[in-house]
C-alpha cells in the first residue's frame, strides 16, 4: 500500500486555484495546432471539455455510443445547477458552497477540489447564459433560484425540470461551433474498448464502430475520459440504458486507480418499481421535495389497508400521517440530504408503513402546496376569500407551472393523477460518487490520462448534494481541465503525431477483438440480460442502502461465481463485423461483473458508515451513519492486478485545514 | 394481453426488408412499449434468433433516442410521449401493432427500426449555436435582463429532443419545425441576435441539402411532437429567413 499524493498546490486554499492557473505550463497557440486530444464521452464534462480544448486549438477527436453526443446522459438532468452568485441575497457564498459541499459530502472530499469547484460556479451560469442557455427567469427577467437539500440558501439555477437537457445542448452547440470550424471530428456510434499506452504515456484508443463492427486506432497525445458513472452495475438505475462502466474499467485495468468504487448515490425520489419486466427506474427531480411534503401512515392498519386498495391516501386525517422527515430532522424537514432521505425511507418500509402493492414505497404529497400558492395567487388577485375550487384551480397552476413536465412524466407512467392524489415513490440507485482516482489536475495514475465529470472521483466524497453534478461536469470540462491538461501537453510539442502502426495498438487492437470473438462464438444458453440482472438483484440486496460484512463477503463469492458462469454460459447472437447491440451489452456486462466485485470489496474494507455508504455494524442510537475519522478519512483508491478480489488499496489521506470536522446533523 | 406484432426487418442499408409477423403473450399494462420489446428480443434470443434492433437510451422521454412508427404514428397513438414512456395500457388485448422505422430520405435505415439521423446533427453544425469563447469571464448573468415571455418561449423551443418525429410525421419528410426549433431558442434571446441573419441562412441552406422535403403547413408535425413543440416556431423562422434574405 503507498500514499497517493493530490499534487494540490501549497497556500491558502482560495489562493490555490489562481495560484496554480498562474504556476503550471501554458502551450504556445502555434504548439496546439499540432497536438491531439481525444475526449470519450459528450456529456456535459466531456462536450465542454471538447469544445473549450477545441476552442483553445487542440485537435479533438470526440467519441460517444449514441447516434449524437446531445444525447448523452446528461440530458436527463432534472432539478438543477448550483452556483454561489447570491443573486437572492440570502448569505451565500464561495466559502458557504464550498462548505455544504464538504459536509454533504459526509467529509469524505477532497478539499482543494471543492473550493476550486465553489469558486467557478459563477463563471458556469455566466458562460451557459452567454451561449442562449434559456434559464428559468423572474418576471424582472433576472434569474430564477430554487432550493435544493441539504443547504439552507435558494443557490440552483434551473430550467423547468429539463436543466440537464438545455445545459447539454449549450455544450453540444459549443461542440458544433467547433466541428464546422473542423476542429472536432465527432465519432458517433463508436465505443472506447481499451486504452493504448505508449512509453508509459495513454496515447490512444481502440474504438468499435457499432455501425459496422468495426475496430479502429486513433491516436493523440492525451486522452480524456468522460463516460459518466456506473449506477447500472445495479442493473435498475435511474442511468440510461447504454450508460456503463467500460471506459473506465478498461483504463483500470491498464493502471488507472479506481477510488471509493462503493460511494453510490441511492436517489430518494424516483417511481416505484412495477414489476419484472423493468428495465430502468425513473427520477422524479429532488426540486420536488421544495413543495411536496413526505409521508406514510402513522398506523400500520391504515398502511395494510391502503396497500390493499381499501384507503386512499386522500382520506386519511392529518394526525394519521407520520411526515417523518420534518419529525426526525425538523431544522431541515424535506430537504435533508438525498442519503438521509432514502435511509429513512427504507427505514419506514421495512417497519411495514410502505404503501404501494409491494410495500415498498412512500408519498410525496402536494396539497399542502396547493393550498398555499392558490390562496397567495387568489390574494394577489383581489379574491380574499376564495372558495375550495378556486384556490385549488390556482394553486394546481402555480405547480404545474413549476413542475409540469415532472408531473406529466409521473402520470404517463403511473396512470395516476400527482395533482389530486400523492406520488408515490422509493429510492433508486442514481449517481456513483466514486470513480477513477484522479489528483488536482484531474490527471489518473497513467500519465496523459485524464477524467473529468461523474467519471471520476474528486467532488462528492460519500454523498453528492442536490444539483451539483451538473456543476462539476461543467466545472471540470469548461474551466478545469482545458487549463491544467495543457501543463503536461506542453512536455508534447515536438512529439509529433502519434502512429498507430506500433506493437501497442497491435496489442491492444488485438486483446479487444479476441474478446469480441469469445463472446460471440460461445456458445451459450443464457441472454446478456439474465445475467445482468442477476447481477444487479445481488448488489442490491447485500450492497444497496445498507450494508454488512457478511453480505458484502457473500456478494463478492456470488458475483465471481456469476462471473464465471457468464463466460460459460452466455449467448450472444449475430456477428462482431455489423451493428449488434447484444454484443455492446454483452460488452459492458462484463465490466461490470468485474466492477461489482471490487465495489462490495471497497464496502467490506470501509468499516464505517459514511454519506451513501451504509454498514449497519457502524450507526448510531437514532440509526444515523457512524464515521470513523480516526481510521477512514482516506480515499481508497484500487489497483488492478487481474482479479477484483486482489485489487490493491492505496490510500490518499484526506486534510481538513479550512472546516471543521463534524457529525454530519440535519436535525 | 397477447398482440400480433408486425415488424420492420432489414438486416443493413443494402439489404431489402420486409415484415415480418411475430406473437407476443403476457404483456401487461404497465409495461412501456419498449419494454415490451425488451421481452420479445429475449424469446427470440432464447430461440437462437437475431433480436429486432432498435435506438433506445435513457427511457425517460427525453433523450430523443427512441423513434419507432407504430400503427402509422411517431411514438404511436399517445399524445406528447416518446415512444419509450408509451405504456401498454393504451393497448387491447388481441390487438396487431405494426411497427416501422421513421421513413425519410434523409433517415436512412441502419437496421432493422434504427435509422440515420445524423444529418438533424449537421445541419445544427451550420448555425446551431452562439459564437462565444469558454473564457469565463463572460459579463454577469444577470447583465442581459431577458423578458420572461421571451424566455419561457425560447426554452419552448429549446425543449426539442431532436428525435425527428415531425420529419417521420410529415408527408413531404419535411425538418421545418425542428430546424425552426432551434433558430427560435436564439432568436428570442439577445445573445442570439448578433449572429442571426448567417444562422438562419446557413441552417435553412443546409437543411435542404440533407434532402428534407418542403413545407406545406399541413401541422402533422406539431401533432405528432412528442415535446409539443409549436408551428409558431415555423412561422418565425420564416420570418427571420426572409428578413434575413432581404439583409442578404
Amino acid at each position: 500500500m503507498s500514499v497517493l499524493n493530490s499534487n494540490a498546490p501549497a497556500g491558502p486554499l482560495a489562493d490555490k486555484w489562481t495560484k496554480h492557473k498562474n504556476d503550471i505550463d501554458l502551450v504556445n497557440p502555434a504548439n496546439k495546432r499540432n497536438i491531439d486530444v481525444i475526449v470519450v464521452g459528450t456529456g456535459l464534462a466531456g462536450g465542454s471539455a471538447a469544445a473549450t480544448l477545441a476552442e483553445l486549438g487542440y485537435n479533438v477527436k470526440t467519441f460517444c455510443y449514441q447516434d449524437s453526443p446531445r444525447r448523452a446522459h446528461s440530458i436527463a438532468a432534472q432539478g438543477g445547477i448550483n452556483a454561489a452568485k447570491n443573486y437572492q441575497g440570502d448569505g451565500d457564498s464561495t466559502y458557504r458552497l464550498f462548505y455544504d459541499t464538504i459536509k454533504g459530502g459526509d467529509y469524505r472530499s477532497r478539499e482543494a477540489n471543492v473550493y476550486r469547484l465553489a469558486e467557478v460556479s459563477s463563471n458556469i451560469i455566466d458562460q451557459c447564459v452567454a451561449q442562449g442557455v434559456p434559464f428559468a427567469r423572474e418576471y424582472g427577467g433576472l434569474l430564477d433560484n430554487r432550493s435544493f437539500g441539504g443547504v439552507l440558501v435558494s443557490r440552483t439555477f434551473y430550467a423547468k425540470g429539463q436543466t440537464g437537457q438545455q445545459l447539454l445542448l449549450g455544450a453540444y452547440s459549443a461542440m458544433n461551433r467547433q466541428i464546422n470550424r473542423g476542429k472536432i471530428k465527432a465519432f458517433n456510434r463508436h465505443e472506447m474498448l481499451d486504452l493504448v499506452i505508449v512509453g508509459g504515456k495513454a496515447r490512444g484508443i481502440i474504438a468499435r464502430n457499432l455501425v459496422t463492427g468495426e475496430l479502429e486506432r486513433h491516436s493523440a497525445h492525451a486522452v480524456v475520459i468522460a463516460t459518466g458513472g456506473y449506477g447500472n452495475v445495479f442493473y435498475l438505475s435511474t442511468n440510461a440504458m447504454g450508460s456503463n462502466v467500460t471506459a473506465s474499467w478498461k483504463i483500470h485495468r491498464r493502471g488507472a486507480y479506481f477510488a471509493n468504487p462503493c460511494f453510490t448515490q441511492i436517489h430518494p425520489t424516483c417511481i416505484p418499481v412495477s414489476g419484472d419486466h423493468q428495465s430502468k427506474l425513473t427520477l422524479m427531480s429532488e426540486s420536488l421535495r421544495n413543495d411536496g411534503r413526505i409521508w406514510v401512515p402513522a398506523k400500520k392498519e391504515d398502511a395494510e389497508a391502503i396497500r390493499a386498495g381499501k384507503l386512499k391516501p386522500t382520506e386519511l386525517k392529518e394526525e394519521d400521517r407520520d411526515y417523518y422527515l420534518e419529525r426526525r430532522y425538523p431544522s431541515f424537514g424535506n430537504l435533508v440530504p438525498r442519503d438521509v432521505a432514502s435511509r429513512a425511507a427504507k427505514e419506514r418500509c421495512d417497519a411495514g408503513f410502505g404503501v404501494n402493492k409491494t410495500g415498498e414505497a412512500v408519498y410525496l404529497d402536494f396539497a399542502a402546496a396547493i393550498e398555499r400558492y392558490g390562496k397567495e395567487q387568489a390574494a394577489i388577485q383581489g379574491n380574499h376569500n376564495p372558495t375550495k375550487e378556486e384556490w385549488l384551480a390556482l394553486g394546481e397552476k402555480v405547480i404545474e407551472t413549476k413542475y409540469g413536465n415532472l408531473f406529466q412524466m409521473y402520470e404517463k407512467i403511473v396512470d395516476e393523477n400527482p395533482y389530486k392524489t400523492p406520488m408515490m415513490i422509493y429510492p433508486a440507485v442514481h449517481y456513483t460518487m466514486g470513480g477513477i482516482w484522479v489528483d488536482y489536475n484531474l490527471q489518473t495514475t497513467i500519465p496523459g490520462c485524464y477524467a473529468a465529470g461523474e467519471a471520476n472521483f474528486s467532488d462528492h466524497g460519500a454523498n453528492r448534494l442536490g444539483a451539483s453534478a451538473l456543476m462539476q461536469g461543467l466545472a471540470d470540462g469548461y474551466f478545469v481541465l482545458p487549463y491544467t491538461i495543457g501543463d503536461y501537453l506542453a512536455d508534447d510539442i515536438r512529439t509529433g503525431p502519434i502512429s498507430t502502426e506500433t506493437p501497442e495498438f497491435e496489442e491492444a487492437e488485438n486483446n479487444v477483438r479476441t474478446t469480441l470473438e469469445k463472446l460471440v462464438n460461445n456458445n451459450g444458453t443464457k441472454s446478456v440480460d439474465y445475467f445482468h440482472k442477476r447481477l444487479g438483484k445481488i448488489m442490491w440486496n447485500e450492497v444497496g442502502m445498507s450494508r454488512n460484512a457478511e453480505g458484502l463477503k457473500k456478494a463478492m463469492a456470488d458475483i465471481k461465481a456469476l462471473r464465471e458462469e457468464f463466460w460459460k454460459e452466455v449467448r450472444v447472437p449475430g456477428e462482431m463485423d455489423s451493428m449488434n447491440p447484444e454484443l455492446e451489452k454483452a460488452m459492458r456486462v462484463a465490466d461490470f461483473l468485474e466492477l461489482g466485485e471490487l465495489f462490495a470489496k471497497d464496502a467490506l474494507d470501509r468499516n464505517e458508515s459514511c454519506g451513501g455508504h451504509f454498514r449497519e455494524e457502524y450507526q448510531t442510537e437514532e440509526g444515523e451513519a457512524l464515521r470513523d475519522d480516526e481510521n477512514y478519512m482516506y480515499v481508497a483508491a484500487w489497483e488492478y492486478k487481474g482479479e477484483p478480489a486482489d485489487a490493491v488499496l492505496h490510500k490518499e489521506s484526506l486534510d481538513y485545514d479550512n472546516i471543521e470536522v463534524k457529525t454530519r446533523s440535519y436535525k | 394481453m397477447n398482440l400480433t406484432l408486425k415488424i420492420w426487418r432489414q438486416k443493413d442499408a443494402q439489404s431489402k426488408g420486409s415484415m415480418q409477423t411475430y406473437s407476443i403473450s403476457g404483456v401487461e399494462g404497465d409495461m412501456s412499449f419498449l419494454e415490451m420489446l425488451d421481452v420479445l428480443n429475449t424469446e427470440l434470443i432464447d430461440k437462437g434468433e437475431e433480436p429486432v434492433v432498435f435506438d433506445h437510451d435513457c427511457r425517460e422521454g427525453i433523450c430523443g433516442s427512441c423513434s419507432l412508427m407504430i400503427n402509422g404514428e411517431p411514438h404511436g397513438p399517445d399524445r406528447l410521449v416518446t415512444t419509450c414512456q408509451l405504456h401498454m395500457r393504451k393497448f387491447n388485448d388481441g390487438d396487431t401493432i405494426v411497427i416501422e422505422p421513421f421513413r425519410a430520405k434523409a433517415f436512412p435505415v441502419i437496421k432493422d427500426l434504427m435509422v440515420d439521423r445524423s444529418a438533424f446533427d449537421r445541419i445544427q453544425h451550420a448555425g446551431g449555436y452562439i459564437s462565444v469563447n469558454t473564457s469565463g469571464n463572460t459579463i454577469d448573468a444577470n447583465a442581459i435582463p431577458v423578458e420572461k415571455v421571451d424566455a419561457d418561449a425560447s426554452f419552448m423551443a429549446a425543449a426539442c429532443i431532436g428525435c425527428g418525429a415531425c420529419v417521420a410525421a410529415c408527408k413531404n419528410a419535411s425538418a421545418m419545425l425542428f430546424t425552426s426549433a432551434k433558430v427560435s431558442q436564439f432568436a428570442l434571446l439577445p445573445q442570439g441576435k448578433v449572429e442571426a441573419t448567417r444562422r438562419v441562412l446557413n441552417m435553412v441552406e443546409q437543411m435542404d441539402k440533407e434532402g428534407f422535403g418542403n413545407c406545406t403547413n399541413t401541422g402533422a408535425c406539431e401533432v405528432e411532437c412528442p415535446k409539443g413543440i409549436s408551428l409558431e416556431n415555423i412561422a418565425r423562422m420564416n420570418r427571420e429567413y426572409l428578413a434575413a434574405s432581404v439583409k442578404g
